[in-house]
């Protein structure tokens, strides 16, 4: 270390300032600056361009449910490692970290709320939560929201953000594929309403189960949505993909989903295929 | 042309020698008794193809379950079944010749046979798109679990596929939504399904006829939520690790079973199925039989009720103190 470089550690030149906590949040496709608590205020939707954000499961759950309705349920369910799997970094060492940097122990939170008059059982999605991947707590808590759905006759709504099974715990991930759309098969003898809202992104075996199993399916506008993953076509066909590929409008155009709605409508939406769905009489639509 | 695996390879110099030797002795008379010579061999040969095959690693199996002399579900279906009558399409516009389907008849009773075909020649590969299905093989697959269940026929199902395809009319045309109805369905069938994966069980699209009331597998065949050279890539960023990923995805029959994640193992030939179609066949055939005769004996809702029971116990997780 020369003199100067001496020196300057001494006085505490050139040392990295810890960052302030940051005021402002660029817009991913707009790159507009944004004030978080005006972000939040929009649902965290860009006001400029309407770019949706991705939020997280309680922030969600707070845009859709009636005030103080919801009840957590399955929140201390955890993963316990049954295939010992160990990457670059072992897959117990990954869970504590998203364990800590999360407000849910999974992937997934769960629970039942209200939305206007209707009692729903919801599940939503934590995609900070490794990636939103699928592994047995998520398949768990989906198969029990869905047996607490017919249980008490409530509707079922999944808000999906996930990138696929989780390949930490190998084949039990693709089982919970088996397990959900199972218990979707009693839901839908019951004859009780189940919306699917695909948010971004929802692929993988979260897309090929699920996902597109609902009576009603709803996605956000521009979430990517698919089966396969935009790098493994690419890498298959060797071509470029078309502009707007898996997007929800691409969806909407090759008629596999119902809707592409605004997340400041998706509320009411909700609430509307509700009333559509339980008979509800005409001047409660209205109101 | 054969593919020689490199861990083979000693066997397949033992099969040379014993080939020689045999030879040889039908050249010259003079060369004399070998027959205790190649008796000899033999049985060297059955100690090394049993030392090699027991011993096989994750990446090894996904190496024989991937085997280009390895039996696809036509070869099964010719050695095990009578009648057997392809049907095609599957009445929404498409062919999905990744997936083939029709009744037969096994034993005495009629069976619904469905199952993805690879193609041995690349003209064939090319036609099956090697086994990686189209949304259209899982609606036909589909079409078909619907029509055995109407005249109350049972459904076996032969899986052997990377996956399912993944291109951009494979998107167009719904893919995601083609496996999860899939699924739905078979948890509602009426009639008996069993599954058994008879090579490569490439993550959704083996799963998507994949939920019978028993699931077997071939002694070399894997099963798995991503293939290791996926895995590998996604999780190690190294395309390296493929070895180190199959280990990791504990994807053999072997390691399925102790999981309870499949019902049974069902033992290949000595040295692999694909060095014997027939005896891979006629050992399968005897795997399927009691399974087939027990659950003629059950009711729809016994089926139903079973099938959706076995699924629901699959996961491993705990309830922590609150």
């Amino acid at each position: 270390m020369s003199w100067i470089d001496k020196f300057k550690s001494k006085a505490g030149i050139g040392k990295k300032i810890p960052k302030p906590t940051p005021n402002w949040v660029e817009c991913k496709r707009c790159k507009e600056q944004l004030y978080p608590i005006d972000l939040e205020e929009n649902l965290s939707v860009c006001p400029k361009c309407d770019f949706h954000f991705r939020i997280n499961s309680r922030e969600r759950v707070g845009q859709l449910l009636n005030p103080g309705s919801f009840i957590e349920h399955d929140a201390n369910l955890v993963s316990n490692d049954p295939l010992k799997f160990k990457d670059i970094k072992r897959y117990k060492d990954r869970l504590k970290t998203a364990t800590r940097d999360n407000p849910v122990k999974d992937a997934i939170l769960c629970g039942t709320g209200m939305i206007g008059e209707h009692h729903v059982e919801i599940c939503v999605f934590q995609f900070k939560f490794m990636g939103g991947s699928m592994g047995s707590v998520v398949g768990e808590k989906i198969t029990r929201a869905i047996e607490r759905a017919i249980n008490e006759k409530h509707a079922m709504i999944i808000v999906n953000c996930s990138g696929g099974a989780r390949m930490q715990e190998g084949i039990f991930s693709l089982m919970q594929m088996a397990k959900t759309s199972s218990a979707l098969n009693r839901l839908s003898e019951n004859s009780l309403p189940y919306i699917s809202i695909l948010t971004d992104p929802t692929t993988g075996g979260v897309s090929a189960s699920f996902a597109f199993l609902g009576d009603i399916i709803l996605s956000e506008p521009g979430a990517t949505v698919g089966f396969a993953g935009k790098r493994v076509i690419e890498q298959t066909i060797k071509q470029k993909l078309p502009e707007g590929f898996q997007t929800a409008e691409f969806l909407l155009e090759h008629g596999l989903i119902d809707q592409v709605v605004h997340r400041h409508e998706l509320r009411q939406m909700l609430n509307h295929h509700l009333s559509l769905l339980k008979d509800t009489p005409l001047e409660a639509l209205r109101s | 042309m054969q593919q020689i695996l490199e861990f083979e390879r000693e066997i397949y110099a033992v099969e040379n020698q014993i080939r020689e030797l045999v030879s040889l002795s039908h050249m010259y008379e003079g060369v004399g008794d070998i027959t205790h010579e190649i008796a000899k061999l033999k049985k060297k040969l059955r100690h090394k193809k049993r030392d090699v095959f027991n011993g096989l690693s994750g990446w090894q199996k996904t190496q024989v379950a991937r085997h280009p002399s390895r039996p696809y579900t036509l070869d099964y279906i010719q050695y095990l079944f009578r009648g057997f009558t392809e049907l095609h399409g599957d009445r929404h516009g498409g062919y999905g010749p990744s997936v083939i389907g029709g009744f037969a008849k096994f034993d005495q009773r009629s069976l619904m046979i469905i199952g993805h075909q690879k193609g041995r020649d690349m003209q064939d590969k090319i036609k099956r798109n090697f086994g990686m299905s189209q949304p259209a093989g899982y609606r036909k697959a589909l079409r078909l679990m619907r029509l055995a269940e109407k005249f109350n026929i049972p459904v076996v199902t032969l899986i052997d596929t990377p996956g399912a395809y993944p291109g951009i009319d494979a998107e167009e045309k719904g893919q995601s939504e083609a496996i999860a109805r899939n699924l739905q369905v078979m948890a509602s069938l009426k009639v008996p399904l069993i599954s058994i994966v008879i090579g490569e069980g490439g993550s959704g699209g083996a799963l998507a006829i994949g939920m019978g009331n028993r699931v077997m597998m071939l002694e070399h065949a894997i099963y798995s939520v991503i293939s290791p050279e996926g895995c590998a890539s996604i999780l190690w960023d190294n395309q390296k690790k493929v070895t180190t990923a199959a280990e990791a995805l504990c994807m053999t029959a072997q390691d399925l079973l102790q999981h309870k994640v499949i019902d049974n193992i069902i033992p290949e030939p000595l040295g692999g199925a694909h060095r014997n179609h027939k005896r891979a066949a006629i050992l399968l055939k005897k795997a399927l039989r009691p399974h087939l005769n027990e659950l003629a004996e059950k009711n729809p809702d016994e089926l139903i009720e079973q099938r959706e029971q076995k699924f629901r116990s699959l996961g491993v997780f705990m309830e922590e103190e609150g």
